[in-house]
């Protein structure tokens, strides 16, 4: 039963990866604020899946699947979570000075190969790959997807954010909470701790429902992983990056997929 | 023990030997608008690289209960990320509470903390002003230090802040 309900999870986990793959609706985590002060600091969060930034038209984000890290690496619980049609809001008290990270973050195992015409799908775990003999299929390809949707709040000064080493994320060089207009904004991608090179990085300027073209600026990353961008206008931006590749798990290889999404505040310089 | 006798000699000689003034008249306008509240306003010294050199004064509701009006001090946005940020308020003979329009005038003895330890050379003085439900402005007046030195300065603002004057006597 235990192992039911976990494989259900995961296939809920791929299943929801492979939706937003499909569709390319937005997966967002929206701070009510980036920059906040004193010594009982609030923000109101919103967690949504949507066509248009930031405004919640398709799907909640599931609040389960939410984590937040305050600046010490212990875990906070969100608190007053609501889920709504189109979006789930919650609030988070910044108790500690330095930086916040709210995120959602999952990863999946999935296979595919042909019978004869018919293209057969599996996921599940690499333990039960291997006793299901899923391993010996003819022609098989082994995919690892991860995702990471996430933002950043900072009560006073901000602090450092360690990177978790898996999937593909964000390594501060300008501090995502110290974003200005007009200034130079330096980031560092990483997958699964090391450089992510050559990645094509994303970015798109909320309320693109009010302009006819959402006018998204592309940029790739370096060798070293690093991409370097400089937002002219001050806002909530939405950030996006998908990197593919091969690797092996347990001499197994595995396609890899994974993507990274994060809610940016540039403030005006 | 010693180094800390030694280094604070100096300092106090010449605090003693050069005490003088700052001057600052800042006026804040008077606006016709449905819901008024004054605005915080920062004051500090920045020095040529852009850095800040002295925190001279926050005016900001100081009096509310729980440090209430701490939570809006983000919005003094230049001058929080330069340094508020890394501040822990309130600051004693810096945190000051709001000022009525019209022009208010500050002094600052140049004999103490915040210039104790200021270098010769070319600096501005910033005033940025944040109004709840209103704008923001910053106004800055370049000026020479020197121990001793005289300087006068002024600049306008547009919209949040009016005439500011700076006068620095010995």
């Amino acid at each position: 039963m235990k192992t039911l309900a976990k494989r259900l999870i995961v296939a809920a986990a791929v299943a929801s990866l492979m939706v937003g793959a499909a569709h390319a609706h937005r997966a967002w985590i929206l701070p009510s604020a980036t920059v906040v002060s004193g010594d009982n600091a609030w923000v109101t969060i919103d967690g949504a899946v949507s066509n248009n930034l930031f405004f919640p038209d398709h799907r909640p984000m599931q609040i389960d699947a939410i984590s937040i890290t305050a600046p010490d690496g212990s875990s906070v619980k969100p608190v007053n979570a609501t889920v709504g049609q189109y979006r789930t809001t919650f609030d988070l008290q910044l108790l500690q000075k330095g930086t916040y990270r709210i995120a959602q973050a999952n990863s999946g195992l999935n296979a595919s190969w042909k019978e004869g015409t018919e293209t057969k799908r599996w996921r599940g775990t690499m333990a039960e790959y291997v006793a299901q003999g899923i391993d010996k299929k003819p022609g098989v390809e082994l995919t690892l997807s991860s995702r990471r949707v996430e933002t950043f709040v900072t009560n006073g000064a901000p602090s450092e954010i360690k990177p978790t080493g898996k999937g593909l994320e964000l390594v501060p060089v300008t501090h995502p909470n110290d974003l200005y207009s007009g200034e130079e904004i330096t980031f560092k991608l990483t997958d699964n701790g090391k450089p992510a090179a050559n990645v094509e990085v994303t970015v798109i300027a909320g309320g693109d429902r009010y302009r006819e073209e959402a006018g998204e600026l592309v940029v790739k990353t370096g060798a070293d992983g690093t991409v370097k961008l400089t937002l002219e206008n001050a806002g909530m931006y939405w950030l996006e990056a998908e990197s593919r590749g091969t690797s092996s798990m347990e001499g197994k290889p595995v396609n890899s997929m994974s993507t990274y999404v994060a809610v940016l505040e540039v403030l005006p310089g | 023990m010693r180094n800390v006798v030694m280094l604070a000699v100096p300092v106090v000689m010449a605090g003693a030997a050069h005490a003088g003034t700052l001057e600052l008249t800042v006026e804040i306008p008077k606006l016709n608008v449905a819901e008024y509240h004054r605005p915080y306003v920062a004051i500090w010294i920045e020095d040529a690289s852009g850095k800040v050199a002295a925190n001279l004064s926050v005016w900001y509701d100081i009096k509310l209960k729980d440090q209430e009006g701490e939570k809006w001090l983000k919005d003094i946005r230049q001058w929080w990320r330069r340094t508020g940020r890394e501040l822990n308020m309130p600051i004693d003979g810096v945190s000051s509470p709001t000022k009525p329009p019209g022009k208010n005038t500050v002094k600052f003895d140049t004999g103490g903390a915040a210039f104790a330890n200021l270098p010769a050379g070319e600096y501005k003085i910033i005033v940025e002003a944040s109004r709840e439900v209103g704008g923001k402005e910053l106004v800055e007046i370049p000026f020479k230090w020197a121990p001793g030195a005289e300087a006068t300065g002024s600049a306008t603002g547009k919209t949040e802040l009016g005439a500011v004057t700076f006068k620095l006597t010995k």
